[in-house]
């Protein structure tokens, strides 16, 4: 017998080998007679491609070959797919431009692909890029979507000639036209939600083998879901049959979800490796990271919520323009749509909502999601016209949620989501308790004496994890399925081995997962092992994305394991002489009910390997099962979050003092582990809000902001200490009743800690503010209104 | 043109031909094989591959190993006691909490190592600063401080 393990704070497996050294991420694989590439990449965001001489880089030292886009159409290599069809206002699919993986004619944004070259060391290989003639005509570039959409802008693509891909809509447009005509009060708010560059510490990588003896591949490559990587490749891009390419994501350095998609390096090496019969490494480095990774959120957007004279939400207007860059990634399409409208209700009854969406191809590298993808942006939305309509109508920002808040569940939101359950007053009132809002006032004026503006934020947000069900999904456009799977395997000595589809790169599946299924089984936990991330081990496997492991994967080993149990009841009923239906399981023992006899979990794990004693003309041998779970819905955590902040009007820095966060992740299996990953998401959150900002040059389409210098990723004395609390209204329509927790704090902490600094300043005259609100442009608010 | 580098890594003698541009960081993981070591920047920015040299933590990707000739380097391969025990401050980055992903996780330990011999009760300023000049992108920091405040304090015994 053993304690429960479901809510423990249990230390992390994994911890000890990356604590050590041991862990073993892409780069850190070097094959049997190892090659190199390295791309040469567009110095221009818009240019079209006279010619590339490849012979000086052939001949230097050390090069094994120079590969371009004509090697690759001639191989018949195909483009990068999208997974996700979106179909237009007009009943048009789309628009979907060829992405080549390396560039055919034309290169698109700085750091497109231009050519490969392999070499013995990875210095060959530099200096013959360095040797690659590429001779260009220098395009107009765009880089602003709604600068794009204008008449006489750049194309991008030939099948878009106005640079438009879809424009979408969710809502019903008359009946909020209706709901506006009849407000007392209208709060409007254009703003732009600022592009943002990933930059998971470890930077993108991919290895591949190709062994003749089988004509089979291997692909290491640094990715959240290796049999997406593998599915999209060998089907859509390189024709291969997918039983002879194994994709292995081994250790992997944080994701964000900048390691979800197919990327051209993958598609490169991988063919590649077959052209030199060689394995093939490339490893970016972080300046490849800063123009190559897909960006996350770049939307245009001007929002508007009407509301009776006492603030009820009569309706909500959104127009938006997402930018999407010069190509389409894997998912880009449904981030700015299905991601980000369907979450335009927030916590609150707003009866009516439409939301139109045109997204746009611009020269700059590819955009998708990113931590919260789509949620944060429509949380921004709500949350920031919430707080400004409260101020504009001299209501208490909390009252005014109060009045709004969605009570009674299951609720069918006006932007089709249906949510299962929730309970926002009670994450409310805890983080305004742990927040002390009571005492703010005597803070604000202590602040105000030492000549400090102090504001305080909330956000309350929602978000939708586990995107599903399949079906409905691929009624709306996604080409995939949104199940998971998993397997238990258990040992004939009573062990465990789990394999789920699920991948980790940060989250402590290896201990989360074991917990559930030590828990469920009444084993020690050294007892179970967690598998993920190799195609030839697992069976199959959708990935990590969307804060959807626990929900989906989870569910999926739950599945799993009571099929475990239920084989396992009949082995004991064989061994004790009972009938089936009179055996219990409880935690680690098999029992007949009523009676003192047993059996423990591994003498029927034995009776099933060496099935002397065993019901052999009714029963498989053995004790292995697999299960594939397709959500019937999402899940929906939420929560609010009180952020405190100071600012000196002499220099403008915001200095966060307090920030105090109650989510609603349902059942909690780790609260060690989900502590960590609000921390994480927090900071990405507060990063975006002050710190942040991804810029091109609107003339020339460079990246400035091309490193660590220029683009701030928060530091550790950038953001506070943390107070964290959870509150639980379980997920009704999974066994684990849990809800996921990996992007909540990426989502409401922009909201809240613009609402913090908006509120210090809006006795000054200012409305809204940018992000990142750095310290220079809070300074000039500050200064130009007083100079005014 | 090829030069000869000699030094000590984790207590042994090392010595290998490698082309003067080659990184410290290079030597350590391609020709000693010691991939604890990562590089997340390449402009010293992340601090993922620092490292210790003659005691004091530093980058190991922004200097050539011809710099580090005759000099006693310690890895993260080499900070656990030989029967596999963590290091009090390894120990306490696993019990706080303070690593997920675990990419930056060896450098925020040697460089914690580093500052913990100097500052063996430091305040949460002291160690938020000291970790300017090494990034992780999963922690949020929240845990990686109370780690090393921890470790510190075990370190001091």
């Amino acid at each position: 017998m053993n304690a429960p393990l479901i809510g423990a704070r249990i230390q992390r497996k994994e911890d000890y080998r990356f604590l050590t050294g041991s862990g073993q991420y892409t780069d850190d694989v070097v094959l049997p007679g190892q090659t190199y590439a390295v791309f040469v990449r567009s110095p221009h965001a818009h240019a079209k491609i006279k010619s590339i001489k490849k012979d000086k880089a052939l001949k230097a030292p050390g090069v094994l070959a120079v590969y371009t886009g004509e090697d690759l159409a001639a191989a018949k290599v195909g483009g990068l797919p999208c997974g996700w069809l979106i179909t237009g206002t007009d009943g048009q699919p789309m628009k979907e431009p060829p992405h080549p993986p390396l560039a055919q004619g034309k290169v698109r944004y700085v750091g497109d692909h231009v050519a490969v070259v392999v070499g013995e060391s990875i210095e060959a290989a530099r200096d013959g890029a360095e040797l690659v003639e590429v001779d260009y005509e220098a395009l107009p570039a765009v880089v602003d979507a709604t600068k794009a959409m204008q008449k006489g802008a750049p194309a991008l693509h030939d099948i878009a000639p106005d640079n438009k891909c879809y424009t979408w809509a969710l809502g019903d447009k008359a009946a909020v036209d209706a709901a506006f005509a009849k407000a007392a009060h209208v709060t409007k708010l254009e703003f732009v939600n600022n592009r943002l560059i990933p930059n998971a510490i470890e930077p993108r990588a991919a290895n591949a083998r190709y062994s003749r003896a089988d004509d089979s591949y291997t692909l290491y490559v640094a990715n959240q879901n290796p049999h997406v990587e593998r599915l999209l490749m060998t089907a859509f891009v390189l024709g291969l049959p997918e039983h002879k390419v194994r994709v292995v994501a081994p250790d992997v350095g944080g994701g964000f979800g900048s390691k979800i998609y197919l990327y051209a390096e993958d598609v490169v090496v991988t063919w590649a490796s077959r052209q030199l019969a060689r394995p093939v490494k490339w490893t970016a480095e972080r300046s490849e990271s800063f123009v190559s990774d897909a960006h996350g959120r770049d939307h245009h957007t001007l929002a508007e919520l009407a509301m009776d004279k006492d603030g009820r939400f009569l309706g909500m207007r959104v127009h938006t323009t997402a930018n999407l860059g010069a190509y389409l990634s894997t998912f880009a399409s449904c981030i700015p749509t299905i991601l980000y409208a369907t979450l335009l209700a927030g916590q609150y009854t707003t009866p009516v909502i439409y939301c139109e969406v045109t997204a746009v191809f611009t020269n700059t590298a590819p955009v998708d999601a990113y931590r919260g993808a789509g949620r944060p942006e429509a949380t921004y939305v709500v949350e920031r016209l919430v707080e400004t309509a409260a101020r504009e109508m001299k209501l208490d920002p909390a009252e005014i949620r109060r009045r709004n808040f969605i009570r009674t569940f299951p609720y069918q939101t006006p932007v089709a989501l249906m949510y299962d359950t929730g309970n926002y007053e009670a994450t409310l009132d805890a983080a305004m308790n742990m927040g002390d809002v009571a005492g703010f006032a005597r803070r604000k004026e202590e602040a105000a004496r030492r000549g400090k503006l102090r504001g305080l934020g909330y956000a309350c947000y929602i978000e939708a994890c586990g995107i599903a069900p399949s079906n409905i999904a691929g009624a709306l456009g996604a080409r995939a399925g949104l199940f998971e799977a998993g397997e238990i395997r258990v040992h004939p000595t009573g062990s465990v081995t789990v394999f789920t589809g699920s991948h980790a790169h940060g989250q402590g599946h290896e201990t989360t997962f074991a917990q559930v299924v030590a828990d469920r089984l009444g084993l020690p936990i050294e007892s179970v092992d967690v598998v993920h991330g190799d195609t030839s081990k697992i069976l199959f496997g959708m990935g990590t994305y969307g804060s959807r492991s626990i929900a989906v994967g989870g569910t999926a080993i739950v599945k799993a394991l009571d099929k475990i149990i239920a084989k396992g009841k009949k082995i004991a009923a064989h061994l004790m002489e009972a009938a089936e239906s009179d055996i219990e399981y409880d935690r680690g023992v098999f029992k007949v009910a009523g009676t003192d006899k047993q059996k423990a979990f591994g003498e029927v794990a034995f009776a099933a390997y060496v099935p002397h004693n065993y019901p052999l003309d009714k029963l498989e041998p053995g004790l292995n099962e697999n299960a594939f779970y397709d959500p019937t819905n999402f899940t929906f955590p939420a929560g609010s979050y009180v952020c405190e902040v100071e600012i000196d009007p002499d220099t403008g820095k915001t200095t966060i003092v307090k920030f105090s966060a109650v989510d609603d992740f349902g059942k909690v299996i780790n609260p060690m582990i989900v502590e960590g990953q609000v921390h994480g998401g927090l900071t990405q959150g507060i990063g975006q809000a002050l710190t942040e900002g991804c810029r091109y040059d609107p003339e020339t389409g460079q990246l400035v902001t091309g490193s660590f210098t220029d683009y701030c990723i928060p530091r550790a004395d950038d953001v506070p200490s943390y107070q964290l609390d959870t509150r639980e209204t379980p997920c009704t329509h999974n066994p684990l009743g849990v809800k996921g927790c990996g992007e909540a704090g990426a989502i409401g902490a922009p909201a809240a800690v613009m609402n913090a600094i908006t509120d210090a300043l809006w006795s000054m005259g200012v409305k809204d503010l940018a992000m990142p609100a750095t310290s220079e442009s809070v300074w000039r608010a500050i200064h130009m209104k007083r100079a005014a | 043109m090829a030069v000869r580098v000699s030094m000590t890594v984790n207590g042994k003698a090392v010595s290998a031909e490698v082309e003067p541009r080659t990184l410290l960081v290079t030597f350590i993981r391609e020709h000693l094989g010691l991939t604890g070591t990562h590089v997340g920047c390449d402009t010293a920015q992340c601090g993922a591959c620092t490292i210790h040299m003659n005691g004091k933590a530093i980058k190991a990707c922004s200097m050539v190993a011809m710099q580090a000739q005759d000099a006693n380097v310690v890895t993260i391969e080499g900070v656990a006691k030989p029967d596999g025990t963590l290091h009090p401050m390894q120990a306490a980055f696993k019990e706080h909490h303070g690593l997920q992903c675990g990419f930056c996780t060896p450098g925020m330990v040697m460089n914690a190592i580093d500052f913990a011999k100097s500052h063996p009760n430091p305040s949460e300023q002291e160690v938020r600063e000291a970790l300017e000049g090494n990034l992780c992108r999963c922690t949020g920091y929240h845990n990686i401080v109370k780690a090393i405040t921890a470790g510190a304090k075990a370190m001091a015994g």
